[in-house]
């Protein structure tokens, strides 16, 4: 009847595998024969960035991924950190402590602290065109995070992949050029895993395909996932800077200026990290401009009140001594950046900025994590944290999954990975995002609105805890 | 040739006093391509295993001295009656253990032999072969640590031949694991009427309330025939998450863990022999031939 049939289909509207079993061959499939002649493995990660290579090393470490292949491919070759050179590198990462849990969950975080970090206790947020002003810091004044080069990162993970190399094969110099995916499971006689052909014609199988291989993600393209993304009218400036004299430095600023965010992130006492969003235009003169002029636009940066507005001062007065009569404890006194003196001659780079989010992070024997997941603005210092959380959720998951002896490729488990972290991902990325628009204007209304909504936040503390 | 004239003599006997019922396996020789389909007819059975694969693996796990969790069930043999197209050996062979499945359709065992032809751990690990319990019993007395027959013994047509079958195949000490549905209302209203008429979560025809088995006559059955009930839980499944769950009452699905009493104490497996071969002489000829 009519209402069992509407039962039935509404049923079959409820199940969301349906259409993801559905990826057809991109290309000619290859004989049975042949395909079985390429060696398979249980797991391959394609992309050996921090993030990559992070999975990469969590499964290897894990206990009931003892006896199972794992392989991590990448395009790059192998790099040695055998020594740190004296001076910093310009790609930093602020590593929040729930990252730090995960690199020390496979031994990973003592490398990191035997070579260098910074840990910060108080962040200080503020607008360029107020007053207000947001800080962060821990009631137990515990670390809030670790300035940490990328380099120094990498170094720590390719020493703990060494230590499972009996279970991790990392292959360098090793570009993915073609994948074909598997039809659907009940089709019995072609090979049910995904075939990966790479640039020197070397062929494997895998029985889960991981891509972490960053916001231009080849796996996430040949599996045809749908990429939501957004250039930003931006690029950021990074430089490695001397500070004019030693400090304790370990307070992470940012602050907004109407042209983009800068960032000034401790790496020592006497030694600071850039990261300032701009226009293509600006950044492109920042970097041309001479070392003493760089200097200059830096301390202006983060000294000049030329933004602010009697209007919006008074206004912003007005709101403070509000809060001061309802919540003492919320406002704080905001104290100034230390001011720079001298840029590492070499260390000014800088790379266009963007957003991009995929509709799906998983398919069937397919998973994204990392950048080719999620890519965001770094005014929030959570690019790759963001990242790490998928590889700690992807990691539990399949933890689980073999030791229920599951199918490693299969639906149900990835699934549950990918609403987790959309779940996570998606209100951090759209808070982000508004943030970068809201503080993209000098415009009144906006800027008393982001003014008292700062000083607001920075007086509720359940508010501030969440972030 | 021997197994070709035990088949047709199957046919000829209508009333075969082997535990295998000719009108299931009917039934089920419609659907024996469609077991890997995780989404098709059988996926109750393919989300049944994140309940029953832990429950196996870690009540064997807690009776054991020494493992590795990296290989839990490394060293176990197993034997899965009913193994269908093989959805419960292939977890079981990921984990370790060493798996000889057995179905009476060979449809179903040339399934699960191809799907577990792209695997070269599983290839190794399982093995199929078409056959009921009755005819591996003689060449495999007392061979295997543990059995599961799971969604298995509402199928059969003798429950009690089926019991002794297991228990003369198991070593001593060994785990007998059961997964079936209970016989009751509830059990009907659910387990048929809504599971296989009104949300087709189960292909139709599927299961005859007759057949049921109720966990109190199961327990019976098996205390009486050397084994020791350890462990009965309820199971539930959720449409809607289309997930099992465990729960206290055992009104609809129950799992169930048995071992296999040591000699003294317990009615001989010698005695047992004798009373079958008396009553079931068709079944034992073609075996001892």
């Amino acid at each position: 009847t009519s209402a069992v049939m509407a039962v039935v289909w509404g049923r079959r509207l409820l199940a969301p595998l349906g259409g993801r079993l559905r990826v057809g061959p991109r290309a000619p499939l290859r004989s049975v024969a042949a395909a079985a002649a390429a060696p398979l493995y249980d797991v391959v990660v394609s992309g050996g960035g921090m993030v990559g290579s992070a999975m990469a090393a969590v499964l290897g470490h894990d206990i009931h991924f003892h006896d199972k292949k794992i392989a991590l491919l990448e395009a790059g070759p192998r790099k040695e950190y055998d020594h740190l050179p004296e001076s910093y590198s310009n790609r930093v990462s602020s590593i929040s402590p729930g990252s730090a849990t995960l690199l020390s969950s496979f031994g990973a975080w003592d490398h990191v602290c035997s070579l260098r970090l910074k840990p910060f206790r108080r962040m200080q947020v503020w607008d360029a065109c107020s007053e207000a002003m947001i800080v962060f810091e821990k009631d137990d004044l515990d670390d809030m995070g670790y300035i940490v080069e990328n380099d120094v990162i990498m170094s720590a993970l390719t020493k703990q992949l060494d230590e499972v190399a009996d279970r991790v094969e990392v292959f360098y110099r090793s570009r993915a050029v073609g994948y074909t995916w598997p039809l659907p499971s009940h089709s019995c006689d072609t090979s049910p895993w995904v075939q990966i052909e790479l640039a020197d014609g070397r062929r494997l199988q895998t029985k889960l395909l991981i891509g972490a291989d960053g916001h231009n993600s080849i796996v996430r393209k040949e599996a045809e996932i749908k990429n939501i993304e957004h250039r930003y009218d931006q690029s950021a400036v990074v430089a490695t800077l001397h500070l004019s004299e030693a400090t304790d430095n370990n307070v992470a600023w940012q602050r907004f200026l109407p042209s983009g965010p800068i960032a000034l992130l401790p790496l020592s006492d006497t030694a600071s990290s850039l990261v300032w969003s701009t226009s293509h235009e600006h950044a492109s003169e920042l970097l041309a401009m001479d070392e003493e002029s760089f200097v200059d636009s830096i301390n202006s940066a983060f000294w000049s009140n030329v933004n602010h507005s009697d209007f919006i001062d008074t206004a912003g007065a007005m709101f403070r001594s509000v809060i001061s009569l309802l919540q003492p404890s919320g406002t704080a006194v905001r104290q100034l950046p230390p001011s720079i003196a001298k840029v590492d001659p070499e260390s000014r780079a800088m790379f266009p900025l963007g957003m991009g989010h995929a509709t799906e992070y998983v398919q069937h024997r397919v998973a994204l994590i990392g950048d080719a997941a999620h890519r965001v603005h770094p005014l929030a210092g959570q690019g790759v944290n963001l990242g790490f959380g998928d590889t700690a959720c992807l990691a539990h998951h399949l933890s689980a999954a073999a030791f229920n002896g599951s199918d490693l490729g299969s639906l149900k488990h990835l699934l549950k990975f990918e609403t987790e972290r959309q779940r996570h991902n998606v209100s951090l990325m759209a808070a982000i995002d508004v943030l970068k628009r809201l503080y993209s204007t000098r415009l009144a209304p906006l800027v008393l609105l982001r003014t008292w909504g700062l000083q607001a936040t920075n007086a509720l503390p359940p508010v501030k805890v969440r972030i | 040739r021997l197994s070709l004239f035990r088949v047709t003599r199957k046919r000829l006997f209508g009333t075969s006093h082997s535990s295998v019922d000719s009108k299931e396996m009917k039934k089920f020789q419609l659907l024996a391509h469609k077991w890997w389909d995780e989404e098709g007819e059988y996926s109750a059975l393919h989300s049944m295993n994140d309940i029953r694969v832990p429950f196996i693996r870690d009540t064997l796990l807690n009776m054991s001295s020494s493992y590795h969790l990296g290989n839990p069930l490394s060293g176990v043999k197993i034997l899965d009656v009913g193994c269908g197209g093989g959805l419960l050996s292939e977890p079981l062979g990921r984990l370790g253990a060493s798996v000889t499945g057995i179905d009476p359709l060979e449809d179903n065992i040339r399934t699960a032999d191809q799907h577990k032809s792209f695997d070269p751990v599983l290839a190794k690990r399982i093995q199929y072969k078409s056959s009921s319990l009755e005819e591996i019993v003689e060449e495999s007395m007392e061979t295997f640590d543990v059995i599961v027959a799971s969604e298995v013994v509402e199928h059969v047509a003798d429950l009690e031949m089926f019991i002794k079958c297991c228990s003369q195949v198991l070593k001593t000490e060994g785990s007998l694991f059961i997964t079936t549905i209970n016989k009751t209302q509830l059990s009907y209203i659910l387990g048929i009427v809504v599971a296989e008429k009104i949300l087709g979560i189960v292909p139709e025809g599927t299961h005859e309330w007759e057949k049921f088995v109720p966990p109190e006559e199961l327990e019976r059955l098996l205390e009486s025939n050397g084994f020791s009930v350890k462990t009965v839980n309820g199971m539930l499944y959720n449409p809607l998450s289309g997930s099992w769950s465990w729960m206290e009452s055992t009104s609809v699905n129950y799992a169930v863990h048995a071992v296999k009493s040591g000699a003294w104490g317990q009615p001989s497996p010698t005695g047992t022999l004798s009373e079958m071969d008396s009553q079931e002489p068709s079944a034992t000829a073609g075996t001892t031939l």
